[in-house]
């Protein structure tokens, strides 16, 4: 039963971080909500109103087994998919229906399950695309690539450094991604959506494939993305003891409903949901 | 141990994202125009300018054109050719209208009427891709060609259906019709050439090149970073077509001085531009240089060298290197799948650790 050896290893590091976890500081300021929200593709219902909320500056587990809905949440949340029924609250307000890159513009980022980096450019160019939406020069200045094209792209080039920096992977700079190892492209993933300055980082299992000292990067990074920046981060993982150290609140998803929501002590004394992972005898 | 750049520092981030950041490289480029501006003009005839340099500064420049479309923004387009010839026309057509109009501002003009309708061919990119965006470009292919077969006004009702380019001066200087000296003419492409490519550098190492790159590695990263698919597209159609625009009007106007729509825009025009940016290398500016010249050279060297060298027959010739381009671009493409410009940049990596393998 490693789940079980888990379970009781994570529950203790999990009251200790509760006490000194950001989300239980005061009256929590809310990031984004979502409530009641149902999407289905013809007749398969991938979500059945599902309601939670994420607090600003908390990292936000999402888990559940496969098949469980919470990507189809995640792309809900950046605009991707449109739920037939529900609602979204950004930031205090009714966010209408919108694409993914107002979502983007609103201040949403995101990595992928399978890694989504663009092939073809370099490590740079690839956090550098992330800088995008904040990139305002003209067509005219960047034909000529000197004033107020050359002065913005220095400018951006330096904050893009100061994350290449953060995440370690200077010496990468400018190498192609498409030849990098998988741990290192997973990584310049993160640096692209960090690039965008995001409110909300939504990972898409971040740590998936990844060996133990990988693991162990990889969570020290998102920790310090939250604690340094203050990004609230919400994330999928199927780690548990990933889950339990990192996390403030978990929300678990089966078959497209909720049956768990709370910090993860919480979440692991609840039946159904070791009954969700373990399975039940019917 | 020439092509080192052991003890070049770089101590601000304008000088790492120098078009050349290596000093070798910056000497290299600099006697290359160097040659072209002082020493080419001055000893070229009209044989080598027209059938050898002219052509080259023109196709390369249609080339850099598609390859802004296919190899930095991944639209597949097979209407190259017809896009030539809206620049053409164009140009015919204000050469015609406003006689006293510098041919620059013609060509600038041509450019621009181009890149309109480019991008309205470009909306289906927003809905269907790859193949499938291909097939929709052919539309614009025979559309096109058929339009200005048909609509006597955009070869102003002449009897042949042909248009002719009149003798028109860019300042002061002829540089069309039959009369206007080839120095004046390699000079008026070279110009033209040399600013086209410097400002598609720098549009592709910038905001825009970035996002276009980002539109063809993967399009859904893209739309989720804040990258508009509309415009994004559109631009690259529209920046695409205005190359290929203006290359169109130097390519009737300077080179051809006459051309006849179904002859000289026909589908195998657009292969040709295809082949040469695919040979090349997608996605570098070097390569449409590269692709145009391979394509373009080899053939010229093939004929002479079997015409005049061994005495055969021209259609022999002729038949011998359809062969032998078809097996050439065969092999470098299993030798090197991303082009000429990938192997000479492999070339300079080995060449910055050269005499030693590693």
């Amino acid at each position: 039963m490693t789940f079980q050896a888990n379970v009781s290893d994570a529950m203790s590091d999990a009251t200790s971080n509760a006490a000194t976890g950001p989300a239980s500081a005061k009256e929590p300021e809310m990031m984004l909500a979502v409530e009641h929200v149902s999407l289905s593709f013809g007749g398969v219902k991938a979500i059945t109103d599902i309601s939670f909320d994420i607090h600003k500056g908390e990292i936000r587990a999402i888990i559940g087994p496969n098949g469980a809905g919470k990507t189809s949440m995640l792309n809900v949340i950046n605009g991707f998919y449109h739920p037939q029924e529900g609602t979204i609250y950004w930031q205090g307000k009714v966010r209408r229906r919108m694409k993914p890159h107002e979502a983007a513009k609103s201040g949403i980022a995101r990595t992928f399950q399978n890694v989504a980096l663009f092939k073809g450019m370099s490590t740079l160019d690839n956090v550098m695309t992330g800088r995008g939406l904040k990139m305002k020069s003209n067509f005219f200045w960047q034909c000529i690539h000197k004033g107020p094209a050359l002065c913005e792209e220095n400018e951006h080039r330096a904050k893009v450094e100061e994350i290449i920096d953060f995440l370690e992977i200077q010496h990468i700079r400018n190498k192609p991604v498409g030849k990098l190892p998988y741990g290192l492209q997973k990584r310049v993933e993160l640096a692209r959506a960090l690039a965008m300055e995001p409110d909300l980082l939504l990972l898409d299992e971040p740590m998936a494939g990844m060996n133990l000292e990988e693991k162990e990067d990889m969570s020290r990074f998102i920790i310090e993305t939250n604690q340094r920046y203050g990004t609230t981060i919400a994330l999928i993982e199927h780690d548990m003891g990933v889950v339990m150290d990192l996390s403030d609140r978990v929300v678990v998803l089966d078959y497209g409903k909720k049956i768990g929501d709370g910090p993860p002590a919480e979440v692991q004394a609840n039946q159904e949901v070791i009954d969700a992972y373990l399975g039940v005898s019917h | 141990m020439f092509y080192r750049e052991t003890g070049q520092f770089k101590t601000n981030y304008s000088d790492d994202r120098a078009i050349f950041p290596i000093a070798q490289d910056r000497y290299g480029i600099m006697i290359l125009l160097a040659i072209a501006f002082f020493v080419i003009p001055f000893t070229v005839d009209d044989y080598w300018g027209n059938a050898i340099f002219l052509p080259l500064l023109i196709y390369a420049l249609i080339a850099m054109g598609l390859n802004v479309l296919v190899g930095y923004c991944g639209q597949i387009s097979l209407g190259t050719a017809a896009f030539m010839a809206v620049g053409s026309y164009a140009s015919f057509k204000l050469m015609t209208s406003f006689p006293g109009l510098d041919f620059s501002i013609v060509v600038l003009m041509s450019g621009l009427i181009t890149a309109v309708v480019g991008s309205l061919f470009g909306l289906p990119s927003l809905r269907i891709k790859g193949f499938y965006l291909a097939v929709a470009t052919l539309a614009a292919q025979f559309f096109i060609i058929w339009l200005v077969n048909k609509v006597e006004w955009f070869y102003n009702y002449s009897a042949t259906g042909q248009i002719n380019a009149p003798e028109r001066t860019a300042l002061m200087f002829p540089v069309t019709g039959p009369n206007a000296p080839i120095l004046y003419k390699y000079f008026f492409c070279l110009i033209i050439v040399v600013l086209a490519a410097l400002v598609t550098k720098n549009i592709v190492r910038g905001r825009i090149g970035r996002q276009w790159m980002a539109i063809r590695d993967m399009d859904i990263a893209a739309e989720l970073i804040g990258v508009r698919p509309l415009t994004t597209k559109l631009s690259a159609f529209a920046v695409s077509s205005f190359l290929i625009g203006m290359g169109g009007a130097l390519y009737f106007g300077v080179w051809l001085g006459a051309a006849e729509p179904t002859e000289a825009f026909g589908i195998d025009q657009s292969f040709l531009i295809l082949f040469m940016i695919i040979v090349g290398g997608l996605g570098t500016i070097l390569g449409s240089f590269l692709g145009a010249a391979f394509l373009w050279l080899f053939p010229i060297a093939f004929k002479n060298f079997m015409v005049d060298g061994l005495g055969l027959s021209t259609a022999m010739s002729e038949h011998l290197q359809i062969i032998l381009m078809g097996g050439l671009i065969i092999f470098f493409l299993i030798v090197e799948p991303h082009g000429l410009a990938r192997l000479w940049q492999i070339t300079k990596e080995k060449l910055r650790i050269w005499p030693f393998p590693h």
